[in-house]
């Protein structure tokens, strides 16, 4: 913890840090590129829509000594439609056939238990009529479209519109993400998928509103200032905020990861695993998209403002100005964060910044005066 | 947070807002002497006082899904018959559950729930034990609804009640309340019955102020003749003489009918398996039998054939009658063919005398209503009155109206949950909540050390709210905690722990400014109460959203994580906060014990201010 909570404090009084809205582009790119990747994904294979979708039956067994090969042809048998079957971790099997409409589906399953040499009882049965899935999927969408209207609104008003916008582009990013991996790796979409997607929702936008809040309290009074663009001071959010950040993520991860143990290990599929793989592939979307994307976007659209143009070049003057006399602090600080931080990628404002505190005195005056 | 350089000079403009926050400190500080307590006094005497009432109303569990506890749930969609576009509105769909939930708990079985779900799904959940094969064919079959005169009717089951029933309503007229009567209360018909009854009944009625036309009178009249008495006291020994004349005079066969005598005589509908088979499947065409319930006492009824179809029914409502202050009554309308109809059996029915000028209003093969008829009905508007409840009429209203709903329904899903399976998602459910708790708390009590008992206690506090809540909700609006559910439950540590996160870093970065814990926990508190506030606002919009606009399964998942995200707020204003302002006057966090997790020198803080008290010396020879 102790190097843990020195990192925590040195990005603290940001004597270290990552400069994340410098490389934005960069970002960006590989966002994109996934983004692209991702739909690419979509469009060319599909997502795997499971039976839920299509309509059928799934149907699970309790343990059973019959081979999943001989399972599958008793269901195409009993039911006239290609079957799947997989074993699960319980020993039983599960039956997936699609294209049984409810009301046959019972004959099916009788059928089977008798093929199967297990009671009728005993086994259970989940028949999705074909417009079942449909009315879901339809319904999340719908949930979705609304959710992100109320979102920008309430952003728009709690913080500003730029950032709401940057929360949404975060929000479709993740989205986007999470689908294309689903549709890369071929797993199943389920209604236990779609709820994960769903949480993400909040999730992605949770995490994005607790660096935006950082942001909005230190970019106050920015523009009474000549030290600081707006750029400078959202990534010191983004670095002040990292271990919560980082912690936050870790500690919404763990239980979905003991979910996807559970889900996936023990008891081989089901809804806790679709639920839970598609929060962990989002979650971690989230996290990423709410440092790299979220924030240097904000920037991005603030520094179009004209108030902020003005700044960023009244700041850039003073440093200019300040440069030559200030040139030997900043490399001897540039020396005692380097070895902390090597990949920092921009040495002038992290030199500045890890001067002693007393500087700060000395800040108040300059300020004041062009005032 | 902020400015680092800045904030040791406290000269800066942007601190000036937090110069502020802090000024009013000692008054703070000294108000949290006693608020701390308070809060965390409330917070637990909240818990007590729930958990005390989880006791107290004996659930002490929350009820269980049919995922968790096994069972069969089916989801039945609308469909718009064709023609119909407007068909699926609330109104419609509540009278679909009601009627569906008459079915299904007439089988014996009062555990089956039937609601609503979105603007267009009824979800059946049956519990396992029950014969979910027969349970789906109730509800996946469209409701009859038929008028069919009545032949003859017996008070069901223990003779005892059957004699007395007889005599006091041939005698005096006083209607005991003991003689069958529809789906109205009994007694109350009984009243009206003797004003009207006594006397002839259409001038009573007439005087009454109603369109003789509309008069029907729901009950049993009691100023029945001598003959409908006999036939009463006649009926349970022997009743095909009176009876057998009236079956033969509406077309059937003589030994079919004679058949169907034997099945009355033999129907005891007192008993519920003969309720249950009574009359089913009988063809519109052809007389049956049937059970009915007059308020507490079942009647079994032998019937004509069909004479007017529920679907005839236009329209049916509950209204009150103001004009002659008759109390609540039932007002329908027939379409042409059905006011045709309607008019033929009223101007036969009304020439007839008791039971034989009633008829029986027939849903799903159980006689709802027998109001007898005073007058024939042309107009295609009728009336039943009785001495209706608001509720009865309304009810008999929306079962009329069901007749006339232009819905039908569709299986969407099905799904067969064994117990075994049930019990091994719940096993499974708890299992993974539990290693995600455990998980969560050796990392916070990694990372955080001292402060962790703080975050852990929260979250326990948080956990037990949560389960005494969902186990009172059972009963009070038929929470039911399914897979989803629990997966939001467990997702929603997450959140919960991510609150303490949020303070906890804000404390730190305090102290990483110099400041001593005391005011390190105030100051930092109104700025993680915002972010917290602010980001649970977000997640709360969405789950409200989800368990609004969505389906299925979707919303028991949006349902918990709104609960949970909601107690997260209550639990961090009410309990950690409260904790940590008392936990920072202990020596072990406040002189920053290097397990506390609030060690100055491991967070890296800065040489103390001028403005701390605690002198730091001591903590630094502890830590050599």
């Amino acid at each position: 913890m102790s190097k843990l909570g020195n990192i925590g404090a040195r990005l603290h009084r940001g004597e270290v840090g990552y400069d994340f809205v410098g490389n934005r582009k960069i970002w960006y790119g590989i966002s994109i590129l996934i983004t692209i990747t991702a739909i690419l994904g979509l469009a060319v294979r599909g997502l795997n829509m499971g039976i839920e979708f299509q309509g059928g039956a799934v149907l699970t067994t309790p343990k059973t000594s019959v081979s999943v090969a001989q399972a599958e042809t008793y269901a195409q048998d009993a039911s006239g439609h290609t079957a799947v079957v997989q074993k699960l971790g319980t020993g039983g099997l599960r039956i997936q056939i699609a294209g049984v409409d409810t009301g046959k589906s019972d004959q099916v399953k009788d059928t089977l238990a008798k093929d199967l040499n297990v009671g009728s009882d005993k086994i259970n049965a989940d028949l999705v009529g074909p417009s079942w899935g449909q009315q879901i999927a339809d319904k999340a969408w719908e949930g979705l479209a609304i959710f992100m209207v109320l979102v920008v609104i309430y952003l728009a008003i709690a913080f500003e519109w730029r950032m709401a916008v940057a929360a949404l582009v975060a929000l479709v990013h993740d989205i986007t993400i999470t689908t294309g991996i689903y549709a890369l790796v071929g797993f199943e979409v389920t209604p236990g998928t779609v709820i994960g997607l769903l949480t993400i929702l909040g999730y992605s936008l949770y995490d994005t509103v607790v660096v935006f809040d950082s942001l909005k309290e230190q970019t106050k009074d920015l523009t009474k200032q000549t030290r600081w663009t707006y750029s400078d001071v959202a990534n010191r959010s983004i670095n002040s905020t990292l271990v919560r950040s980082i912690n936050t993520t870790v500690v919404a991860l763990l239980p979905v990861a003991g979910l996807l143990f559970i889900g996936g290990g023990v008891l081989g599929a089901g809804m806790l695993n679709d639920i839970s793989l598609s929060l962990f592939v989002g979650l971690a979307a989230g996290a990423y998209s709410s440092i790299f994307i979220a924030t240097p976007l904000v920037a991005d659209l603030k520094e179009r403002e004209p108030q902020m143009k003005a700044l960023r070049k009244r700041v850039l003057a003073k440093r200019a100005q300040a440069a030559a006399g200030e040139e030997l602090v900043a490399a001897r600080a540039d020396d005692g964060s380097g070895a902390g931080d090597p990949e920092d990628a921009a040495p002038a404002v992290v030199g500045q910044r890890s001067q002693p505190a007393s500087r700060g005195r000395g800040r108040g005056r300059p300020s004041g005066k062009r005032r | 947070m902020s400015w680092p350089s800045a904030r040791p000079s406290g000269a800066g403009r942007p601190e000036r807002e937090y110069e502020k926050v802090a000024a009013p400190k000692k008054g703070r500080s000294a108000g949290a002497q006693s608020r701390p307590g308070r809060s965390l006094a409330l917070i637990l005497i909240a818990i007590a006082a729930l958990t005390g009432g989880m006791f107290a109303s004996g659930h002490t569990t929350p009820r269980l899904g049919i995922d968790l506890a096994g069972g069969t749930s089916i989801t039945l969609t609308a469909v718009n018959e064709p023609g119909q576009p407007n068909a699926i509105n609330k109104t419609n769909m509540d009278t679909a559950v009601e009627i569906m939930n008459r079915r299904v708990n007439g089988l014996g079985v009062s555990e089956t729930e039937v609601q609503t779900q979105g603007d267009r799904n009824i979800i059946v959940n049956i519990p396992r034990g029950t014969n979910s094969k027969e349970a789906r064919a109730q509800v996946g079959t469209t409701a009859k609804l038929y008028f069919r005169p009545v032949i003859q009717r017996d008070v069901s089951g223990t003779g005892a009640s059957t004699t007395p029933s007889a005599s006091p309503s041939t005698g005096s007229g006083a209607g005991s309340g003991a003689s069958p009567s529809p789906s109205s209360s009994a007694k109350a018909n009984g009243k009206q019955k003797a004003t009207s009854g006594s006397a002839s009944p259409t001038a009573s009625a007439t005087s009454q102020g109603r369109a003789v036309t509309d008069a029907l009178k729901a009950g049993s009249p009691s100023p029945s003749a001598a003959g409908s008495a006999s036939a009463k006291t006649s009926a349970k020994p022997s009743a095909k003489a009176p009876g057998g004349a009236s079956p033969s005079a509406s077309g059937a066969p003589a030994d079919a009918a004679g058949k169907l005598q034997a099945q009355y005589a033999a129907l005891d509908c007192s008993k519920p398996e003969q309720r249950a088979t009574a009359g089913k499947g009988a063809k519109p065409g052809e007389p049956t039998v049937a059970c009915g319930k007059d308020g507490k006492v079942w009647t079994k009824f032998l019937l004509g054939p069909v004479a007017v179809d529920g679907t005839e029914v236009n329209k049916a409502q509950a209204a009150y009658d103001t004009q002659s202050a008759a109390g609540w009554q039932v007002q329908m309308t027939f379409n042409s063919s059905g006011t045709k109809k309607f008019a033929d059996i009223t101007s036969q029915l009304a020439r007839k005398t008791t039971p034989q000028n009633e008829f029986a209003i027939v849903l799903d093969d159980e006689v709802v209503s027998h109001p007898y008829v005073q007058t024939p009905i042309t107009g295609g508007n009728a009336e039943i009155s009785g001495s209706f409840s608001q509720q009865d009429a309304q009810s008999l209203a929306n079962m009329l109206s069901y007749g006339a709903l232009p819905l039908t329904f569709k299986e969407s899903s099905v799904t067969t949950v064994t117990a075994a399976l049930g019990g091994e998602q719940l096993q499974a459910g708890l299992v993974a909540g539990a290693i995600g708790l455990a998980l969560v708390v050796i990392y916070l009590v990694v990372y955080y050390r001292g402060l962790s008992v703080i975050a852990v206690a929260s979250l326990m506090v948080s956990a037990s709210l949560t389960y005494v809540i969902m186990a009172l909700l059972g009963p009070t609006i038929h929470f039911a905690l399914n897979l989803p559910a629990v997966c939001g439950a467990i997702v929603a540590i997450g959140i919960t722990a991510d609150s303490f996160i949020v303070y906890f870093e804000r404390v730190r970065d305090e102290i990483r400014e110099g400041r001593s814990l005391r005011p390190a926990v105030e100051r930092a508190w109104p700025r993680a109460r915002r972010t917290i506030l602010v980001s649970d606002f977000v997640s709360f919009l969405a789950a409200a959203v989800l368990f609004i606009v969505t389906v299925g399964k979707v919303q028991g998942f949006a349902f918990t994580l709104g609960l949970t995200t909601l107690l997260d707020v209550v639990v961090v204003f009410l309990f950690t906060k409260p904790l940590l302002t008392l936990l920072a006057r202990r020596k072990f966090y406040a002189s920053g014990h290097r397990w506390s997790g609030l060690d100055p020198k491991r967070l890296g803080a800065k040489p103390p201010l001028r403005r701390t008290r605690r002198p730091s010396a001591p903590v630094e020879t502890k830590e050599a």
